[in-house]
């Protein structure tokens, strides 16, 4: 295990395109890092070049205490699971597994061992005389896992594993990374578009956009506190709600839907902003004294029920518990937490937070 | 309907016999035609029975010879073509796969400037150099050896582009895995690429083997001496034009015997065709 330190990490490519921007990231010894981001932000370049199968074209990469810019895959001491699994298709399971310890010269009882033991984790020990084609997406993906982690590497590196599996297994499979995870304790960097997986298994997300973190934090941390309009969307289900907004005195926000008291300790703003709220903190008013509001399109998802409608000119969605009727385009009053509104620069998207 | 159910079935039947019967009957008088007496075939009116000949014709033009203008034995020219043959095959996919590797995993100055290179002899098969390449075989003291008359058919493109395809296919991960599993190139080729192109070498060789099972001009202008020609060469050789009699019974034998090496490339491998048919290793 080891901790891995990127600093000022920079892709150009041969044409002059630009993957990744001067990122700098520390993911401490035993942590479950997630990088998140929508397609083409940087985040599977930033990983492979972690790998090594990327050349960097500036900065260092450290992992433990060696600067590895220079220094060879199969080197660098890490295991990478691929998003197709990349198992080999002429040889069994067991050979899959033992192949790098094989290349590596390591003794026969010892790889023996090894895989067996890796195999008896992830419960594959049953498929280890078959061959990659005679085995299911999921149990695929285990012989990627056991071909990892057979290796006993510093860092585990995860380039999207769940994306070719089914709805169903990748929740079965997302709670046994974890589950894994929190067994071997290894330092695992995890490459993701699904905010879901993200939010569940990392106790360090990094959100990466165009080539840039934007934000580094806890699940937590990025749902409440996001640090950019760009986060603040990407994050949560459905998307929160943004609206152009005006300070008008202090801790008051005048929107589209009407004047917003936020909390004026946290954000330090003036003049024009940008106002986030997310769905889940609006709520129905028991009076008249909310904001008026009438749902154009009522959705129900059994356990909450999602409201659109509009703020002026701004489509917002709120997100309700499912008990009581709401009618659809009848006229009804919401309720907004202080503490749950946002405010972002016009410009820039950064938080205003203090 | 029943009428027309049983002729539209019965018609494939028919279209399927003639195809047969076309294919199939000039072998079957060549096989009568070899178990016959010289004579019998040379007075042009061919029987359609087997005659009495079939051990003796064979063991002769087997082990003795004919008494035309070559007198080796087809046992010598059989075994010429089958090595002409192997080793042209298995020549042009190791120097081709060898080739396809290089351009498609290894990134050097002008690798495409390579691979065109290697496309554009396509367009130049032995017949269109073969004055320059007799030249060269010659000076180098290669008439009337297995080299001469195997080496200048091996440089392949076809062989090339058909392995460079097949390589593309290979998914990258796969060459991402091998790196972090510590194998270099020379292993990654070695354990992954070979073992995954089985089939497409089988199906190469099938095809490869047959082309150079055929050659009839090379061979033709390269061996001069008896002992090295190969059993196309030799058939022609024993059709005599001049005063003697060509022996009919012994050429159709020949002819016989020049089928069966390739038929059995063919039926052998098949299984591995199909095989590599049905199950997709990737």
């Amino acid at each position: 295990m080891a901790t891995v330190a990127l600093t000022n990490i920079k892709k150009i490519y041969p044409g002059g395109v630009e993957a990744v921007r001067d990122v700098s990231l520390t993911v401490p010894n035993g942590s479950f890092t997630v990088l998140l981001g929508p397609s083409g932000c940087g985040k599977s370049t930033l990983l492979r070049m972690i790998a090594g199968l990327e050349t960097i074209s500036a900065g260092t990469c450290k992992i433990g205490e060696r600067i590895v810019n220079e220094i060879e895959p199969a080197a660098r001491d890490i295991a990478m699971v691929f998003q197709n699994y990349a198992l080999y298709p002429h040889m069994s399971v067991y050979d899959n597994m033992a192949y790098g310890l094989r290349n590596r010269g390591m003794p026969k009882p010892e790889i023996d061992k090894r895989v067996r033991e890796a195999a008896a984790l992830l419960a594959i020990e049953d498929f280890l005389t078959r061959k990659p084609r005679a085995l299911s997406g999921g149990q695929r993906q285990r012989v990627a896992m056991g071909r990892a982690i057979v290796r006993e590497p510093l860092v585990f590196l995860f380039d999207e594993p769940l994306s070719n599996l089914d709805a169903k297994l990748r929740v079965t499979m997302r709670l046994e990374i974890k589950r894994l995870h929190n067994r071997l304790n290894a330092t695992s960097i995890f490459v993701t578009h699904d905010q879901v997986e993200a939010m569940t298994l990392a106790d360090q997300v990094v959100v990466m956009n165009t080539g840039r973190i934007e934000q580094i934090g806890a699940p937590g941390e990025v749902y409440k506190h996001p640090a950019s309009r760009f986060v603040a969307s990407f994050i949560g289900s459905p998307a929160m709600n943004l609206m152009p907004g005006k300070i008008v005195e202090s801790g008051i926000v005048e929107t589209p839907g009407g004047k917003l008291p936020f909390d004026a300790t946290r954000f330090s703003a003036s003049g024009e902003v940008e106002v986030g709220v997310r769905p889940e903190d609006i709520h129905a008013a028991g009076d008249a004294n909310g904001i008026p509001f009438t749902p154009e399109l009522v959705e129900e998802l059994g356990a909450t029920r999602l409201l659109h409608g509009n703020f002026g000119a701004t489509p917002i969605i709120v997100a309700i518990p499912a008990s009581g009727t709401v009618h659809e385009n009848k006229e009804m009053r919401l309720l907004i937490d202080p503490a749950a509104v946002h405010l972002f620069d016009r410009n820039t998207g950064r938080s205003l937070a203090r | 309907m029943v009428e027309h159910r049983g002729l539209s079935s019965f018609l494939p039947y028919v279209v399927l016999t003639l195809g047969v019967a076309i294919i199939a009957f000039p072998v079957y008088l060549c096989f009568v035609g070899s178990t016959h007496p010289q004579d019998v075939v040379a007075n042009g009116k061919m029987p359609l029975v087997p005659g009495p000949l079939f051990f003796e014709t064979y063991y002769k033009t087997l082990f003795v010879g004919s008494s035309g203008s070559t007198r080796e034995p087809v046992s010598t020219m059989l075994l010429n073509s089958f090595i002409m043959a192997c080793v042209i095959a298995l020549g042009k996919i190791s120097i081709s796969i060898i080739s396809a590797f290089a351009v498609v995993y290894f990134k050097f100055p002008f690798r495409m400037a390579a691979f065109w290179l290697i496309f554009i002899t396509l367009m130049l098969p032995v017949e269109v150099r073969i004055y320059p390449t007799y030249k060269i075989a010659s000076d180098l003291n290669l008439l009337d050896s297995f080299t001469g008359l195997t080496v200048p058919l091996i440089a392949s493109a076809t062989a090339t582009l058909f392995f460079r395809q097949f390589f593309m296919t290979i998914p990258d991960e796969l060459v991402e895995a091998s790196k972090l599993d510590g194998a270099g190139p020379l292993r990654f080729f070695w354990d992954t690429v070979l073992p995954l192109s089985r089939t497409n070498i089988a199906a190469l060789f099938v095809i490869l083997f047959i082309y150079g099972w055929n050659q009839y001009l090379w061979p033709i202008l390269i061996t001069t001496r008896d002992d090295m020609q190969t059993i196309v060469i030799g058939i022609k050789k024993m059709i005599v034009t001049a005063d003697a009699l060509t022996e009919w019974n012994v050429v159709l034998a020949t002819a016989m015997l020049a089928m069966l090496p390739p038929v059995m490339v063919v039926v052998l491998m098949q299984r591995w065709f199909v095989k590599g048919l049905v199950e997709t290793e990737k």
